[in-house]
């Protein structure tokens, strides 16, 4: 007969004894899919609303607004990535500079969007009216999308949650940024980055305070 | 130095099925497991600058950690980098939760300015009775420092009050009450 002599047999036979199967976790990949499906769906509803024909002729009229677009695109499926990948306990804290890249490519073409503002005539800059709107439809759409991303990412087990909810949270407000375009009838411009960057940085404020609690330790 | 690395392979293997078999639910693999981590933790902790005493404490945080995290575990990756990453964090919790705990030990003195604490002389009088190594301790204590001690903590006076009481500056009775505690601590741990 053993005698027990670690300390810890007695947390050890607790934890064995409650022992329940688990549902192994899909991979990081495959729940920013699915996250970034449910984006297509809402964008899919969008699209079935808003003026199409509006949109094309506006990203035709300028690269950097494709870039923009594009950068904001990429940065929501990166982040999102990134995201994923850390809520899992052995990935690095690298998957981070992921978002990196795409995040300044948004941010240039949108400043790029601006000096356009200046260069040729007849571009529209958005009012403090126009911006307003912007700013609460970014934050509107980031309550549903941000609820579902940390739903999903609650279900893992999140070692960083300051970094993770702060990458849910630039996905979050990229991808509202995107979807916004649907119902964004102007250029980029001064007022229109500023809204932007004040809209991305309270969704991830708000999303490193709400998820850093949430998260289960 | 090719065999430790293909055993200890071989062995993160090993772990990784038994993983495996406990996400099933065999709680026997499981134990089997757990109790393998026990030592895998201890030297993470241990590497991370975590004091003796406090190695247990990661153990169990981290123990339990596993519990919760168990759905994450992917068996075709590492289960020893997966458990590490794990003990890594929980010890660097328990560095920050003692750099805490000794920050407020350290200003506890200047809360003494406002906020005189009740609950201390009591306990110390409790501990006293029991062993009687408090109060002699107290009294070995260089005639300053055991001033401040009587002035502020046993007799449960404000910093203002005792500093008019002993005709000594603020500063300098929350000086000599620092001191004070950092010698009796020395004195009972040597107890």
């Amino acid at each position: 007969m053993t005698v027990s002599v670690s300390p810890h047999d007695e947390l050890i036979e607790t934890l064995a004894s409650g022992l329940q199967p688990v549902r192994r976790l899909a991979s990081p990949a495959v729940r920013a899919v699915l996250w970034l499906a449910l984006v297509v769906v809402i964008a899919a509803v969008l699209a079935l609303v808003a003026d199409l024909h509006a949109l094309q002729r506006r990203l035709m009229a300028a690269p950097d607004l494709w870039l923009a677009v594009l950068g904001s695109t990429l940065t929501a499926v990166c982040a999102a990535l990134a995201a994923f990948e850390l809520s899992v306990p052995d990935r690095k804290p690298a998957w981070a500079l992921l978002a990196v890249p795409p995040l300044l490519l948004w941010i240039g073409a949108s400043g790029l969007g601006c000096l356009r503002g200046w260069l040729v005539a007849d571009t529209h800059p958005a009012s403090l009216q126009e911006a307003r709107e912007c700013l609460l439809f970014i934050l509107g759409l980031s309550v549903p999308l941000g609820a579902a991303l940390f739903f999903m990412l609650r279900r893992a087990f999140v070692l960083r949650p300051g970094l993770t909810a702060a990458l849910g949270g630039l996905a979050v407000a990229a991808a509202a940024a995107t979807l916004l375009n649907f119902f964004h009838p102007f250029d980029a411009a001064a007022t229109d980055l500023a809204v932007h960057i004040v809209a991305v940085a309270l969704v991830i404020g708000l999303s490193r305070i709400v998820a850093v609690r949430a998260f289960p330790r | 130095m090719g065999d430790a690395e293909q055993s200890l392979s071989a062995a993160d293997r090993r772990r990784g099925v038994l993983m495996a078999a406990a996400q099933a639910g065999d709680a026997a693999a499981y134990r089997t497991l757990l109790r393998e981590c026990v030592g895998l933790i201890q030297a993470v902790a241990r590497r991370n600058g975590v004091a003796a005493g406090r190695i247990d404490d990661v153990v169990q945080d981290t123990l339990l950690s596993v519990h919760r995290a168990m759905q994450t575990y992917d068996p075709r990756r590492s289960f020893t980098a997966w458990l590490s990453a794990i003990a890594q964090r929980r010890a660097i919790d328990a560095l920050r939760s003692d750099n805490r705990h000794w920050r407020r030990e350290l200003h506890a003195p200047l809360a003494y300015a406002s906020y005189p604490d009740s609950a201390a002389p009591d306990r110390a009088l409790e501990g006293a009775q029991a062993g009687g190594t408090l109060r002699v301790a107290i009294a070995s204590l260089p005639a300053a420092q055991r001033e401040a001690v009587e002035r502020l903590m046993i007799e449960e006076r404000s910093l203002a009050e005792a500093a008019a009481v002993t005709g000594r500056g603020e500063g300098a009775l929350k000086v000599n009450l620092h001191r004070a505690l950092k010698t009796l601590r020395a004195k009972l741990r040597r107890a």
